[in-house]
């Protein structure tokens, strides 16, 4: 592992930026592990959740944001509910997520296309379409054939709609897309 | 007794996957007289994906179906997903707790959220509500052998801030609603261990083995069934209870059944309109067992009949044997 | 009227932020001021030899010393001008520290108020009057509340020290938690060898009269003179009979009461003694759950006991006893383990606390050193140790360390090992704390030699697989979540203040922190004494602390009282409130708001009903004056006069 030199790396004004937006003061972390204890996604993560919480507090803007760890991060709360300094841990996490879409700088580029289709199905219609969804993920992801084999289950079952339920109000929806992209534009 | 109406936030789930969810909640508030309305032309409450581009944003999505809401002056509106729940909550109170985050939502949307309604989950509206009694009192049949291990996920009750209802390390609200109507509950020890969640699609592997220590200690507490009050819970204990047993090795073969369902049943209500044949993993097993409370009344007795005639004859076993040994004794 | 006054630069403290030469300046030429000056350390002796020459020289009668808190020297600079030749009421502190150059960054706003408020100080100090303290016996006998550890180091050392002593403890023995240990780091001694003789001390000395399983009803009077009642809780057996033979113990049907002494471990008899070093050696009925009591038929202690010492009919008693001084070391309390549902805490019977497991551990105690697990009594081979259960936990409003559980667990895992060869012990820590002599040495011990696995990190939940326990925690140093399949879990569960420690704190009138631990005059300098008078403090009741801690301050505030009552007689303080008979309608109204009791009716020879102060109980706090409709009660030293002598001041532009 490479030297790290606290001098150089040090980014005081990403740790004051992740404060601000999550309303949270990573200072408080005295490194007790809880959260890593309790995180069902310990094992998955490139780093655990108080590494995660350390990276922040030596500010490694870089190392956090193309994290693996904060992308798949479930927002279970398990970390929330028993840090014992009262840090909304999750909060930080989901902060962290904003970031570094912001900054286009996702790592898991799977989950965040399973999430982009989600939310175009919902820009479209206004609600979920399952099938929509999935197939728009497949389709992007390159995994054709993720969960075809759980097609046929649902289809037997009559849960599939093979066409979206459009709702009346969905352009209203759509609306909350265009003025949410056109300030986030204006705020550069 | 007046009766009592909510807004019932269905959400996406409950019109596809979860359409069981849906079934067995309606046809259970019917039978509790609880009445609930649908609000006109609701829109996807935007899950956790909108929660991964910006907070005010997510919060305007949940936000346009509380204005519905509100306008319908139900004031408290019911919702049986706990994901839905859990960002209708957090746009609620986000809106109602800070005036300029309440602002910035309102900017994207046409009609603005005036912080009047309260969000509930379905198990709260029953267990505080209508209440365990009247819960009890509408059981019909029984579920004899049923042990269910009640499974409650991950944000039904946390975090304590948002979920504001039961304990966010210990629930036992659907341990008490099982109970209330009969059903032999476990001691269940991953009450809320995550399921996955919404990774099912993306990392399916990593859902599998979250799953699976989830169905194992299941059984490791004596279960054999699982209660959920979770749309996505379900799907990945369900559904995918396939993917796991090839990828873990396992053979589970464990019904997972919503909490309603369960409850519908002891209703005597239909397994068609429970929609009991939508589960993948076949609750048929169950849904036979079932008998009314009047057999079930009828074998018990049975059973203690029996239970004392055996100890009769043991006894009269025992009083001749002594008989015959001191009829030996003598001679 | 020649004010002189002496502004105070305490090093940098106030200079730093106050310009103090320009206040100096400014002061000079206030009317009635004659001298003003500045200097950088006004309490050392040069500093105070300044003031004397200065009283002398420039023929001062009043001084304003502008520095730190009355609080601090008050009383220091009273008594250089009393050396001077001036009365010691003839001086005002205005206080330029803590209200102002510790509090402000700006230092020409600082300045400006410190010109204000030293402005005010010299309109006080020329409307002040002479005051003379008269003095006043002081009863030589010495309260003591609390027979733990500290409590009887307090006692045993007042009572050698020739003062006779009067020792409550609430509960029926005296010990408290030291008694329960089985050794004590780092010399793994035996707790209650080294104790049991103190114990023995404390009932065959001849200074100390013990109230056992009694408690503080109500206190009154002050420094000198307390009046203190004592309730003396029903224990349903005439101690006077009792030999402590044991055989209603033995005999008593009612074996499931909860036994308060092992913390729950076991059940114990309805009538019992608490263990067998217990002093006094004595049986109590446990009303809870004696059959005479909850079913209302049984008898079975009165039939058997061969003195008759059995009163089903007994009531709580109040004795009255009166003191001079008061020594508070009431010690500690433990978090609940309901706190913690992640832990299963109550729900799992192998999941218990450090004490309880101290009394698994004791020879004496309900499996006679055995450890065993409690739901099956088998012998554990994998025991976890979780430090800071609620300690350092602001979620559960606990921000604090409670200072000796690293010791005690580094004990435990030793002891386990010497107990069960075979087992395995794994301590979850987040730092390691044991700052004193042999301490450290003493938990690397528990690594090095006795193979106990320190693993660094919080445990986040415990829940049951079958027989065993699984912990799941993290290694932050590894980076990584684990789980250990325990036996036994053992919660080193957070120090509280005792149960009832702030009710006690009301009635002593001394004050105690947000938690409930009792505050010291000075966190260095006084760090037994409290801020009303004849009050001292020793042990865990102060914060928590571990037995040497405990016993020192047990020591030093048996040193204190005996200091205190090498005089005879006390001065009293002259600030106090004096009524003016004329004014006065007899309203009365200041007797009912006095919280200290010290006003009382007095008829004047025409018959006319009057207010009276008694100056000896009269603590100075001035809510009568306030309380008055006609002014006709005034505070000595802040009569209204004075107090709007100051307003106008700096009222003026």
């Amino acid at each position: 592992m490479d030297t790290l030199n606290l001098t150089k790396s040090l980014n005081l004004s990403f740790i004051e930026q992740v404060s601000k937006e999550s309303g949270q003061n990573p200072s408080l972390c005295y490194q007790c592990g809880n959260c890593t204890a309790g995180c069902p996604y310990t094992h998955f993560f490139d780093y655990p959740v108080s590494q995660i919480m350390r990276l922040l507090q030596t500010g490694q803007r870089d190392t956090i944001l193309s994290s693996k760890a904060i992308w798949l991060c479930a927002t279970c709360e398990t970390c929330t509910t028993r840090c014992p300094c009262e840090i909304d841990v999750a909060m930080i996490m989901d902060t962290l997520r904003i970031i570094a879409r912001r900054e286009n700088k996702v790592s898991e580029k799977d989950v965040k296309l399973f999430y982009d289709s989600f939310l175009n199905s919902m820009k479209e219609h206004g609600r979920l379409f399952e099938v929509g969804t999935l197939l728009s993920y497949n389709l992007r992801s390159g995994n054709f054939f993720a969960d075809a084999d759980l097609g046929p289950k649902v289809l037997e079952k009559g849960k599939i709609h093979f066409l979206p339920r459009k709702i009346k109000g969905r352009d209203k929806v759509a609306k909350i897309f265009t003025r949410f992209q056109e300030k986030a534009k204006k705020h550069g | 007794m007046a009766e009592k109406e909510y807004a019932y936030y269905t959400g996406c789930s409950l019109e596809g996957t979860a359409v069981e969810y849906d079934m067995s909640m309606r046809q259970v508030f019917k039978a509790l007289g609880v009445g609930i309305i649908e609000p006109e032309d609701w829109s996807c409450c935007g899950s956790t994906p909108a929660h991964t581009v910006d907070r005010v944003f997510a919060a305007a999505l949940a936000a346009r179906n509380l204005t519905i809401i509100e306008k319908m002056g139900t004031g408290i509106v019911t919702v049986p997903c706990p994901s839905c729940l859990s960002v209708l909550k957090r746009a609620h109170l986000g809106m109602t707790q800070d005036e300029s985050f309440r602002n910035e939502v309102n900017e994207l949307l046409d009609e603005p959220y005036e912080g009047g309604v309260v969000p509930k989950s379905t198990l709260q509206v029953m267990l505080e509500d209508v209440g365990l009694d009247a819960i009890a009192s509408k059981v019909t049949h029984a579920l004899p052998g049923l042990v269910v291990a009640p499974y409650y996920g991950c944000i039904l009750t946390r975090p304590p801030e948002i979920a504001q209802f039961d304990d966010p390390e210990n629930p036992v609200s659907m341990d008490k609603i099982l109970e209330a109507v009969g059903v032999k509950v476990a001691d269940y020890a991953f009450k809320l261990e995550c399921c996955g969640a919404a990774f099912g699609v993306p990392k399916r592997d990593m859902v599998n083995r979250l799953t699976y220590r989830v169905l194992s200690m299941a059984l490791e507490a004596g279960a054999n069934c699982i209660a959920v009050a979770c749309p996505l819970c379900q799907q990945n204990l369900d559904l995918r209870q396939g993917q796991v047993n090839s990828t873990m090795g396992s053979s589970f073969n464990l019904p997972i059944l919503y909490f309603s369902q369960i409850v519908g049943l002891t209703y005597g209500l239909s397994p068609k309109e429970l929609g009991m044949d939508k589960l993948v993993v076949s609750a048929d097993d169950i849904v036979r067992s079932r008998i009314t409370i009047e057999e079930l009344a009828q074998r018990e007795a049975n059973a203690k009949a029996a239970e004392a005639e055996a100890k009769a004859a043991e006894k009269l076993k025992k009083a001749k044997a002594k008989e015959e040994d001191t009829k030996t004794e003598e001679t | 009227m020649r004010v002189g006054v002496f502004i105070c630069h305490c090093g940098s403290n106030i200079a730093g932020t106050v310009d103090v030469a320009r206040a100096a300046a400014e002061l000079r030429k206030v009317p009635g001021v004659a001298f003003a000056t500045n200097y950088m350390y006004t309490c050392s002796e040069p500093g105070q030899d300044e003031i004397k020459q200065a009283i002398k020289r420039e023929n001062l009668d009043r001084i304003v010393v502008a520095a730190c808190s009355p609080r601090m020297h008050e009383l220091t600079f009273r008594r250089t001008i009393e050396k001077a030749g001036l009365n010691r009421y003839f001086l005002e502190m205005a206080n330029i520290r803590e209200h102002i150059s510790w509090v402000g960054l700006d230092k020409e706003a600082n300045t400006i108020k410190a010109i204000e408020t030293i402005k005010m100080a010299v309109a006080k100090v020329m409307q002040n009057k002479p005051l003379y303290s008269s003095s006043f016996k002081i009863n030589k006998r010495v309260l003591v509340i609390g027979g733990g550890v500290a409590g009887m180091q307090a006692a045993l050392d007042c009572g050698d020290g020739g003062l006779e002593v009067v020792l409550v403890e609430k509960s029926p023995s005296v010990g408290g938690m030291m008694a329960r240990l089985d050794k004590t780091f780092p010399t793994i001694d035996c707790s209650i060898c080294i104790l049991g003789p103190k114990m023995v001390d404390v009932a065959q000395h001849d200074k100390i009269k013990l109230y056992a399983y009694s408690e503080i009803e109500d206190i009154k009077g002050y420094v000198g003179n307390y009046e203190v009642k004592i309730r003396k809780k029903a224990t349903y057996v005439d101690w006077t009979k009792c030999t402590g033979c044991g055989l209603c113990m033995e005999k008593c049907p009612s074996k499931n009461s909860y036994d308060y002494f092992n913390f729950g471990v076991a059940p114990t008899k309805a009538i019992n003694i608490p263990f067998p070093q217990a002093i006094p050696k004595k049986a109590k009925i446990d009303p809870d759950f004696c059959r005479q009591f909850t079913k209302g038929k049984c008898g079975v202690c009165a039939k058997i006991c061969p003195t008759g010492a059995i009163n089903y009919e007994m009531q709580d008693e109040i004795v009255t006893e009166e003191v001079g001084a008061i020594v508070v070391a009431s010690g500690y309390g433990l978090i609940d383990m309901d706190k913690f549902p992640e832990y299963g805490g109550g729900r799992y019977p192998d999941v218990i606390t450090g004490i309880q497991y101290e009394r698994l551990l004791n020879a004496s105690g309900p499996t006679e050193g055995h450890i065993v697990r409690p739901s099956d009594h088998t012998e554990p081979k994998t025991v976890v140790f979780v430090s800071c259960a609620g300690s350092r936990d602001k979620s559960l409003g606990i921000p604090y360390c409670s200072n000796f559980c690293c010791m005690y667990i580094a004990k435990q895992a030793i002891l386990t090992k010497d107990h069960i060869p075979d087992s395995q012990s794994y301590v979850f820590y987040m730092d390691i704390r044991s700052p004193g002599k042999g301490y450290d040495e003493f938990t690397r011990r528990a690594q090095e030699d006795y193979g106990a696995k320190y693993v660094r990190g919080r445990v986040s939940r415990i829940y049951p697989k079958g027989k065993k326990l699984v912990v799941v925690g993290a290694d932050t140093l590894l980076g990584t979540q684990v789980e250990v399949e325990a036996d036994l879990v053992v919660l080193a569960t957070a120090v509280t203040a005792a149960p009832g420690a702030a009710q006690l704190a009301e009635k002593l009138h001394i004050s105690y922190d947000t938690f409930g631990f009792y505050v010291e005059s000075h966190p260095k300098l006084r760090p037994v004494e409290t801020n009303t008078s004849g009050v001292f403090l020793a042990g865990a009741a102060q914060g928590p602390k571990d037995i040497p801690a405990s016993v020192g301050q047990g020591s030093a505030a048996a040193a204190k009282v005996l200091a205190l009552f090498s005089k005879d007689m006390l001065e009293s303080d002259p600030a106090v409130a004096k009524v003016n008979e004329n004014t006065c309608v007899g309203c009365l109204k200041c007797k009912l708001t006095c919280p200290f009791g010290a006003i009382q009716e007095k008829e004047l020879r025409g018959g006319k009903i009057v207010a009276s102060v008694i100056e000896t109980v009269c603590a100075g706090c001035g809510v009568c004056t306030s309380t008055c409709p006609c002014g006709a009660i005034q505070l000595s030293h802040f009569t209204d006069n004075q107090l709007l002598a100051e307003v106008n001041a700096i009222c003026q532009k």
